[in-house]
Formats: structure tokens, C-alpha cells, sequence
């Protein structure tokens, strides 16, 4: 007698499949793999893949001098390029023990918070973008240009500025500077409606992000989540308010928190830090000192054998630079703790049992550069 | 009648007529139909390429840009090298693809757009025929693209396709209830479901006029729900180029894609053109009851004249809630249909049975 | 807390820990097979609370490997810098803190890609940046760039 061989048949509908969402695909922002389990529509799990663009920044930084150092940091976050070239100055600067000029501190935090307004836009725009409103795109392109028109006018360069030098500015800003400024201030709060009546007050909008992704305050503290998407939950997480650099323990602003934590929150505290850029900058914009754009400091720069840690503020969170010095002009080791990827840790958790659009969604909610994650 | 100068019905009996007498019946009816289709096809393209433009230079408008603007005055042929560079392009055959049905499933969606077409009445006797049942007839061959696309994303071998494919499966089916049911509401008012009989019935008023609230509730619904069946933005879910790159035709290319393209404009165009008619009066020129003077002006603009006007008019309306609106999610898709639209739908026939029993109507 | 008590604290865990000196944080070496134990208690505690793990590096000292956790407590604001090294170039491996903080689970397989230390009972320990048959793990100093891309 034969046996009788049960093979089990697969419930279709228990089963799940896979699908490479990237490295080319048009909501991961770059060269991101997320591999989806679905379930019908329905994300089981995603297992991030990256490393499409891992240059070894940290090691080639073992090769690099400070000054050197600071060009590379431009290409981790490309959107907030100043402020990770704010991170190594600073760094350097404190271990050295230079005290930089007042107009210095001034007009980086003024240059900080313009990077992080244009860093925003760029995130709106896709943000709308990814939400299947194209109108956004051109919106948030199209005021983002003016702010790098200013960057232009000053230091030559739209993207990768390495404006910032260790000990002051690589140049004085343009005359012209203080003036497109406030321009840019009086137009942009006129632009900044528009956002909300195209995007923020729309019903599709708000009723496909409610509720979506949420994360909450303890995981986002476990997860190291930071900036706005760390601050939606109310992990209170501002290196700005918690430990200020260059003049923020001088101007007023309001670490924006909320408790929900959806993606719709990451979004209202994204645009309501795009406000609060603006009242920093009107704050310091007519204040600047006169006096030098930069510190007298050494031809050869060598930082004291010892370790230290600088962390500042990106428009995506908290960018950490952990230096080992062995007292010659280039660093032992330079470690950047980059926002993006410790983000990129928790999306896996919260996309689960979400749906395709969801994902898209909140990946666009946690606002990724890809660069910054693989360094 | 007033407007009988632009009548097209004793000129086309005149065609008839001839044909019947020098040739044999049998060939007279080939030698119409060939024509016919001739026609359409030349429209057909014209319409498609001219759509395809509009739709740039109207998204250019609302997102500050210029647009086409360097193939020709204002970039008119744009959309004539674009189609040339289409028909240029290799088609990808794909690895394990039901070959089959993957070059079967466009000319479906091709087919079915222009099966519609034939029912629309674009003047005074300028419909290649006028069924009696003509709006079941558009209803039913028009929902008939869906299959296309179905096939299109299940011969893909291709996830993202098949997602897509499914989700306007979903989409169409729910979706062609409201689509049907607001129509109704109209058919009610109108007693008849004959095109020609439809834009007569208007001749001294167009029906969402006539109609009270419930007609001009139903062409709300109409313009949603046709959105959807059409699979244009906010519902555009099947190609949702941010989640499934471009959904049911991701895997096509060339001429293939083309006529996805085209297909989806002249749907469009043919649920525009069912809008113009049923709610808009169709060719028959605006009228005001008592206004002799001005009607009579206005019967002087030509019905072709007003047909597109009112057609281009629901296309714009189209385009302006694509650009302007994010896209929705497939449940939201599914609650708007099953949880607001039908039950609106349902009560507001009703509704207009009651109106057309008091005779409460204009 | 203060760092005083902090560095207490500590030594009643693991009296085997080291104070280093003149140090931006609170700096401690930990002995590896005990600081799991002591990163619970660390995390759990109610007077420490070191709930936000906000860097994990990995260091080639070369004359040690060496992993750096540097812990801040949100709810107190203290701050501490643990270290554990290990000699063992062939075959490094730590506790993993991935289970304490979830954080750890991407910095620890970054570290394991690129200085190859391995942490036990991490639930998906890969390679997250190389490809999987990459040889050798490029970030110690000892590692031979055949492509010199590096000395560009």
C-alpha cells in the first residue's frame, strides 16, 4: 500500500510575499532597498538594505585633515550641509579652545536655520509628493530657490557650501546678505499659507496620516529617534534647546512637541519648525556685530590627544561627532552618529500591519537622506 | 428650428442615400462603417494629442511653470514628437510573461474607449449611432477598459502591476455603481436613456438647472465617481507612481504604453463628454425660457462649438482636482464609495422621483 | 546625578570598572562579560533611568578592539561614556545591548560590518552596509586596501 503524502496546500490567504521597494524607486528619496513582506496590501515587515552609496566618510576622515574633514561632512546630509560642517568646526574649535568671534556665531546660526528652513521645504515638497499631490513638488522647489540663491550670492555654491571653517567662515557674507534675508522672511511667511491651504488643510491629506505610523515617546527614546520626528512623539530632543551652541541660548524660540506621534504630527512639527526658523532669524538678522569673519587660527591644526564629542542639530536630528585624537593633524578615529540612521531603525516597527500607501507615507514623514544613513 | 443650420442629419441622410443607390446594400453599410471609423480614428488622435497638451500646459499653470513651449508656437507639437519618439521606442518583451495577454490587454483598453465613443452625440446628427439604450450602452463598454488593465498587471510577471491592477479592479467595480446610479437620477428626470432624446429634452433647460438640487448633486457625484473609473488623480491608485512606480503598466513601453495613455486621456474625454451631455445640455446652446433675443444668439454658435466647450469645461474641472488633490488610500477609496457616495446616490434618486411625480421640476 | 554619584553607582555594579580622567562625559571601562548586566541596571534603575543610547562606535585602538556606548538619561539629564574592550582581534565579541536599547540593533551591525566585533545574541547580526562576501572589515587600522580607494 502506497502512503499517502499530504503535502499542505499554502493558504493564499495567509501567505506573504515580497517586493524590493528600491534601490530605484520613486519614494525612497535615493538609493534606499527596503525589502516588504505584504500580505495582500498590508506590510508584515520591511528589513531595510543600505549601504547603495557607504563611501566610508569615518575612514577617509582618518586620512583627512580638520579643515580637510569639513568638505566631507557636506556629503552626509547634503540638505543640512551647513550644520554638519557646524558640528566639526565646533568640535574643533572646543578642543582647541578658540573663542570665535561674536559675528561669526551669529551669522551661522542665522545660516543654520536658513539651511534648515530649505532643508524643509525640500521635505514638504516630497512629502506632498509621496502623498500623490505633484502640485507640491514645484511649491516647495520653487521657495527653496530663493534660499539658495542667497547661499549662492555668499559662498559660491548652492549645495555643498563648506562655508564654515574651524575658527569662522571661509569668507564674509556678501553685502547683500542681510537685506535678501529679510526678503526671503516677509516672502516666505506670505508662501508658508499657501503650504497649509494646498497640503495642511486638505481633508485627503489629514485622514490618510492620522493615526498612521505612530511612535511613541518611550519607543522613540529606545530607538534614539531625534529631531522633529523624535519631537511629534514628545521626546523632548532639541541639541538647540538642550545643549545651545553659537548664540541659541541668546535668541527665543519654542522646541515644538507633540504627544501624538502619528505621521501627521511629524509633519504639523516640521512645518511649525519652519515658523520658528523664521523667528530666529529675525531675531539675529538686524543684530549681527561688527568684526572679523573668522578667528586667527594655526596653519596646522592639532587637536590635544583625548577624546571628544560634539552634537548639533540637522534639520533631520541630532548629528553626534565622536572624535578620538592622538595629537597629530588628523583625526585617530571620527565617528558621526548621523540622524537618519538611527531613524531608519524604527521604521520597520512602526509600518507594520500598515498599508503600501502608509509606508510611503511615513517613510516621507520621517524625511530620510540616504547619504546621511550609509555615510 | 432655430439651430436647424447646423442640422448634420439631412446631409448625412444625403450620404446615405447615395451610397444606397449606386451601391449593393451589403457594401453601402462596409463603405458607411469605414468611413465612420475613419473618421473617429482621426478624431480620436487629434483629441488624444491635444488632451495629452492641455494637460501639461493646465498642470504647468497650476504649479507656476511654463510647460511645453519649445516643439512649436507655444510647444503645440509636443505631444506629435513625443508620440513619434513612442512609436520609435523598443517594446521589452519580459521573462516569463504571458506574452499573450501582454500585448492583448492595451488593445482592450484601446478597444473599449472607442466602442464608447460611437454613442456620443456631437451635434445634431453627428452620432455614429444613436441606440435607444445609448447611456447602458456607455456605461457598460466604458467599464469594459478594466479588463485591460487586469490583464495588463496579471501578464506583467510583476508585482507592482499586479497591485495596481487589482486595486483599479476593486476601484472599478464600486466605483461603477455610483457612476450608474447618478446617471439614473437624470435618466428619471429624462424618461428616456436615447442621447438624441437626452440633449432634446434640453432644449429649454439644461438638466442640471432643471433638475433642483438633486441633479446638481448627482453630477457632483457623477464627477467624483467617473474620476475614479477613469483612474485619474486623487484616484489614481492603479498607477500611484510613489508607492508601485507606475502600477498595472510598469512593464510597458513603446507604442504599448501609448496606447494606455491615450486610452486613459480618451476616457477622459468620453466621461467629459457624457457629463456635457446628460448634465450640460449637450450641443444644445444655452437657452433662458422668455429670452427670444438672446436665445437666438446663441443658437448661432455652432453645437460642435458648444459640446466641446462644455466638454472642455468637465475636463478642466478634472485636471484642477488632479493637481490640487493628494491621492487617497484604498480603503478611504473604498469607504468613500460604499459609505458616502452610494447611500447618497440611493436617497437622491428618490429624491427625484418624488420631484418628477409632483412635477415640481422646470 | 551627579557624576560622583554616578561613578558610585557604578563601582557598586562592577568594582572592577575604570575612571578615565579629564574626559568630556563621565568615562568607564567596563569589563565585557559585565556590562550587560550593568547596562540593565543602568536602564532599568529608577535614580539612573539611561534610557537614550545616542551613539555606539566602534574603535580599532589597535592595540585593542573597543566598543563606546555613550547613555544619556532624558528624564535626569546625566550623562556617562562605558567602554568595553577586548585584545582578541580574531574572534572579538560583546553582549549585545540591542535587547536594552533598540536603538543598539542597527549601530551594532554597523560595527560588526566594519570592525567585524561580534555581539552575541543580537537577533539579526548582517553586514548592513557591504556586501555579504566582502573580505575583511575595512575600518581597523590594519586593513589592507587592495583598490585604494581611501588613499585617493
Amino acid at each position: 500500500m502506497k502512503e499517502v503524502i499530504h503535502t499542505p496546500v499554502p493558504d493564499i490567504e495567509e501567505e506573504e510575499y515580497h517586493i524590493n521597494m528600491g534601490p530605484q524607486h520613486p519614494s525612497t528619496h535615493g538609493v534606499l532597498r527596503l525589502v516588504v513582506s505584504l500580505q495582500g496590501e498590508i506590510v508584515k515587515s520591511l528589513k531595510p538594505h543600505c549601504g547603495y552609496i557607504h563611501r566610508g566618510i569615518e575612514k577617509m576622515c582618518e586620512k583627512d585633515t580638520y579643515p580637510q574633514i569639513i568638505h566631507l561632512t557636506d556629503r552626509m546630509d547634503y540638505l543640512s550641509a551647513h550644520i554638519n560642517n557646524h558640528a566639526v568646526c565646533l568640535l574643533v574649535e572646543n578642543a582647541l579652545q578658540v573663542e570665535v568671534p561674536e559675528r561669526v556665531k551669529y551669522i551661522r546660526t542665522i545660516i543654520d536655520e536658513l539651511t534648515r528652513i530649505q532643508s524643509h521645504q525640500l521635505w514638504w515638497a516630497c512629502y506632498g509628493m509621496d502623498l500623490g499631490g505633484l502640485t507640491c513638488f514645484f511649491y516647495g522647489l520653487r521657495d527653496r530657490e530663493h534660499i539658495l540663491d542667497i547661499f549662492e550670492e555668499s559662498f559660491g555654491s548652492r549645495l555643498l557650501h563648506s562655508y564654515y571653517t574651524p575658527g569662522g567662515l571661509m569668507q564674509d557674507i556678501h553685502p547683500n546678505f542681510q537685506k535678501r534675508v529679510k526678503e526671503f522672511i516677509k516672502y516666505f511667511q506670505k508662501k508658508i499659507k499657501d503650504y497649509d491651504r494646498i497640503l495642511t488643510g486638505n481633508v485627503i491629506m489629514t485622514e490618510r496620516t492620522r493615526g498612521i505610523g505612530i511612535l511613541s515617546k518611550e519607543d522613540a527614546i529606545n530607538y534614539a529617534v531625534t529631531g522633529p520626528s523624535g519631537r511629534a512623539s514628545g521626546f523632548s530632543c532639541d541639541v538647540r534647546k538642550h545643549y545651545p551652541y553659537s548664540v541659541y541660548d541668546k535668541v527665543e524660540f519654542r522646541e515644538v512637541l507633540f504627544t501624538e506621534g502619528d505621521t501627521l504630527h511629524r509633519y504639523y512639527a516640521r512645518m511649525e519648525e519652519m515658523r520658528e526658523s523664521m523667528k530666529i532669524i529675525e531675531q539675529l538678522i538686524d543684530n549681527i556685530p561688527e568684526g572679523e569673519y573668522s578667528a586667527k587660527m594655526k596653519a596646522v591644526l592639532k587637536l590635544p590627544a583625548g577624546e571628544y564629542y560634539q552634537r548639533v542639530e540637522t534639520a533631520r536630528g541630532e548629528l553626534g561627532a565622536y572624535c578620538i585624537s592622538d595629537g597629530n593633524k588628523t583625526p585617530f578615529r571620527l565617528k558621526f552618529r548621523s540622524p537618519n540612521f538611527s531613524n531608519l531603525g524604527v521604521l520597520d516597527k512602526i509600518s507594520r500591519e500598515h498599508k503600501i500607501a502608509d509606508l510611503v507615507a511615513i517613510g516621507a514623514s520621517l524625511d530620510f537622506v540616504i547619504p546621511d544613513i550609509d555615510r | 428650428m432655430a439651430f436647424s443650420i447646423y442640422d448634420f442629419t439631412s446631409f448625412n441622410q444625403a450620404i446615405d442615400h447615395a451610397l444606397y443607390a449606386s451601391l449593393p446594400p451589403v457594401l453601402a453599410v462596409i463603405v458607411e462603417m469605414t468611413i465612420i471609423g475613419l473618421v473617429f480614428l482621426v478624431f480620436y488622435a487629434v483629441v488624444g494629442l491635444f488632451l495629452v497638451y492641455a494637460e501639461r500646459k493646465v498642470c504647468a499653470f497650476m504649479q507656476n511653470r511654463v510647460g511645453p513651449n519649445r516643439v512649436g508656437p507655444y510647444g503645440i507639437f509636443q505631444t506629435i514628437a513625443d508620440f513619434i519618439k513612442l512609436l520609435m521606442k523598443e517594446l521589452i518583451s519580459i521573462k516569463n510573461s504571458d506574452k499573450l495577454l501582454f500585448n492583448l490587454a492595451p488593445f482592450i483598453v484601446i478597444i473599449a474607449s472607442f466602442m464608447a465613443i460611437a454613442a456620443i452625440p456631437f451635434g445634431k446628427g453627428l452620432q455614429a449611432i444613436d441606440f435607444d439604450i445609448g447611456i447602458l450602452y456607455v456605461i457598460a463598454v466604458s467599464s469594459l477598459g478594466v479588463v485591460g488593465i487586469l490583464l495588463a498587471g496579471w501578464s506583467s510577471n510583476n508585482k507592482y502591476s499586479l497591485i495596481g491592477a487589482m486595486r483599479s479592479g476593486a476601484q472599478i467595480i464600486s466605483y461603477e455603481l455610483s457612476v450608474g446610479l447618478s446617471l439614473l437620477t437624470i435618466i428619471v428626470l429624462a424618461g428616456t436613456m436615447q442621447f438624441s432624446q437626452i440633449v432634446e429634452g434640453q432644449a429649454n433647460g439644461w438638466f442640471i438647472f432643471k433638475g433642483h438640487i438633486p441633479a446638481f448633486i448627482a453630477f457632483i457625484l457623477f464627477l467624483i465617481a467617473s474620476t475614479a473609473e477613469t483612474n485619474r488623480g486623487p484616484f489614481d491608485l492603479a498607477e500611484a507612481e510613489s508607492e508601485l512606480t507606475a502600477g498595472f503598466h510598469t512593464e510597458y513601453s513603446g507604442i504599448k504604453f501609448a496606447f494606455f495613455f491615450l486610452a486613459e486621456y480618451m476616457n477622459m474625454f468620453i466621461v467629459a463628454s457624457i457629463a456635457a451631455t446628460v448634465f450640460l445640455g449637450g450641443w444644445m446652446p444655452f437657452h433662458f425660457s422668455g429670452w427670444a433675443g438672446f436665445n437666438h444668439v446663441m443658437d448661432y454658435i455652432p453645437p460642435f462649438v458648444w459640446y466641446l466647450g462644455k466638454t472642455a469645461f468637465v475636463i478642466f474641472l478634472m485636471m484642477w482636482f488632479k493637481w490640487t488633490f493628494p491621492r487617497l488610500r484604498i480603503d478611504q477609496l473604498l469607504n468613500l464609495e460604499w459609505k458616502y457616495l452610494l447611500p447618497i446616490n440611493l436617497v437622491n434618486i428618490l429624491v427625484m422621483a418624488f420631484i418628477v411625480l409632483m412635477g415640481w421640476h422646470f | 546625578m551627579d557624576n560622583e554619584r554616578l561613578t558610585e553607582r557604578i563601582r557598586t555594579l562592577v568594582p572592577e570598572a575604570q575612571l578615565e580622567e579629564n574626559k568630556q562625559f563621565l568615562t568607564l571601562v567596563i569589563p565585557a562579560d559585565k556590562f550587560h548586566d550593568l547596562a540593565v541596571n543602568l536602564k532599568e534603575s529608577e535614580d539612573t533611568l539611561m534610557d537614550y543610547l545616542f551613539c555606539l562606535s566602534g574603535v580599532d585602538m589597535i592595540k585593542h578592539l573597543m566598543v563606546v556606548y555613550h547613555l544619556n538619561s532624558t528624564k535626569h539629564g546625566h550623562s556617562v561614556e562605558l567602554k568595553v574592550k577586548t585584545e582578541n582581534r580574531e574572534n572579538p565579541a560583546f553582549d549585545t545591548v540591542s535587547d536594552i536599547w533598540q536603538a543598539a540593533n542597527f549601530y551594532e551591525r554597523e560595527v560588526f560590518d566594519l570592525f567585524g566585533i561580534r555581539f552575541n545574541n543580537h537577533p539579526d547580526l548582517r553586514r548592513i552596509f557591504l556586501d555579504e562576501n566582502w573580505q575583511g572589515y575595512p575600518f581597523r587600522k590594519d586593513y589592507v586596501d587592495e583598490v585604494n580607494i581611501v588613499d585617493l
